[in-house]
């Protein structure tokens, strides 16, 4: 069995991250998950949080995503961010200005799921500001 | 033979011209850089978006109640092209490219006796077809430009087709645009959305998977589709326009240095035929003055 993977990180700015790690540790809206290789194909939206990324043993990286998906499948990942950024990048600014985004898309929403979800991203980055 | 003050006249409104054409190439390459980056950038994110959805559909295939918007209505007669151009001219042939393409597929299409339909974005394509289809476009819509602009247009464009889809006014969409090479080189394409074009099964492309098992969806199938797929679209279309965009700029740039040579060659020569005259003139006077003194 092979120990890497390929994954691939790209937001509608650009590609951040391609190459072969050894897992990923995905938010996934029900909850984090790991991808390691060999991972059975899934479809998953993503919650705002940190992606960690175990390029090697000794190696890793973190990365916070808003929204979007992973398309995991055995030999690779893509995650399809709206916005990503470098953990050591961010910073509280960029964070207030996720934080209205998401009042904005919360006070946007039309119908109750659309709302439900809205309010879900808004808590979540809250609770990342918090950490921060 | 024109008068010597015709020719200053003509050297000075083709000097005049040549400025014009001169700044304009300078601020195409200025907008050039910006789009072309807008445009490389925005790539990775559509093609991934793209290879996604075609393997959803892929697995979708032949299903019953697979969403309309990966599988189109399942008909073949309705046709939308949307049609990505420029707002403005004077770059080259960048705008008859694309319509010409569009023109060509949709005489093709009701050759074979199917409804076709035009919308298009960037008011020079209505220019160009509403001679020929005035009562089939749909819609036209003039692009901003800017960044905001266009995520905004691309949005709203969406919505509309989701709705025109629900209410079955078409049954496969396809979309022109103009793909950015380089300066020099841009190629019309056209890029069918829906139905989304499922790949060869022998496609490399299309990683081979373990007894082509089911997507595991979280959190549930449909929840999914109903964002991946309207998203999809979205991406596609700002896509389109974000090439165009870097396309259009560099047509432009091309389109104005070669004027702006052009102008150049063109005062060469009339300075040389106002050079030629002005001498004519003086051996003229010359000669009358001489035979004139012989004369005496």
């Amino acid at each position: 069995m092979p120990d890497t993977f390929h994954f691939e990180l790209v937001s509608p700015e650009k590609l951040l991250f391609s190459a072969d790690v050894e897992m990923v540790v995905v938010p996934g809206s029900e909850g984090n998950f790991a991808i390691m290789p060999q991972h059975a194909p899934t479809l998953s939206t993503m919650r705002p949080g940190m992606l960690d990324i175990q390029i090697s043993a000794s190696e890793n990286k973190r990365i916070f995503v808003r929204g979007g998906f992973a398309d995991a499948s055995p030999a690779s990942l893509t995650v399809l961010a709206e916005f990503a950024l470098p953990e050591d990048e961010l910073d509280r600014d960029i964070l207030k200005q996720q934080i209205k985004n998401a009042k904005e898309d919360v006070a946007d929403a039309k119908d109750d799921q659309t709302r439900n979800r809205a309010q879900e991203h808004l808590d979540h980055l809250r609770v990342i500001e918090e950490a921060l | 033979m024109p008068s010597l003050k015709d020719l200053r006249t003509r050297i000075a409104s083709v000097k005049a011209t040549q400025k014009i054409t001169k700044a304009m190439q300078m601020v195409a390459a200025a907008k050039l850089r910006r789009a072309q980056e807008a445009a490389e950038q925005a790539r990775p994110y559509a093609e991934r978006m793209e290879e996604v959805i075609a393997r959803l559909g892929k697995l979708l295939e032949g299903r019953t109640g697979a969403p309309a918007l990966v599988m189109g209505t399942g008909r073949d007669e309705k046709h939308l092209l949307i049609v990505t151009t420029a707002d403005r001219g004077l770059c080259g042939g960048f705008n008859s490219s694309i319509v010409k393409l569009a023109r060509e597929h949709a005489t093709a299409l009701m050759a074979q006796g199917k409804q076709v339909q035009f919308m298009c974005l960037g008011q020079k394509g209505y220019d160009s077809l509403k001679y020929q289809f005035q009562d089939q476009i749909l819609d036209t819509r003039r692009l901003g430009g800017s960044k905001g602009e266009n995520f905004t247009l691309a949005r709203q464009v969406g919505i509309q087709l989701l709705e025109m889809l629900d209410s079955e006014s078409f049954d496969v969409c396809t979309l022109f645009y103009s793909e950015f090479r380089s300066i020099i080189s841009q190629i019309p394409t056209t890029q069918q959305l829906i139905p989304v074009v499922l790949p060869e099964a022998d496609d490399e492309s299309i990683r081979p998977r373990a007894g082509q098992a089911i997507y595991e969806y979280e959190p549930d199938e449909d929840e999914i589709l109903n964002e991946l797929l309207p998203r999809n679209i979205r991406v596609q279309i700002l896509r389109a326009m974000l090439e165009n965009g870097a396309s259009e700029q560099g047509a432009r740039m091309s389109a104005m240095d070669s004027a702006t040579r052009n102008a150049g060659e063109m005062i060469d020569k009339l300075t040389l035929q106002y050079n030629r005259a002005r001498q004519a003139i003086i051996t003229k006077e010359l000669i009358e003055i001489i035979s004139g003194a012989e004369a005496v």
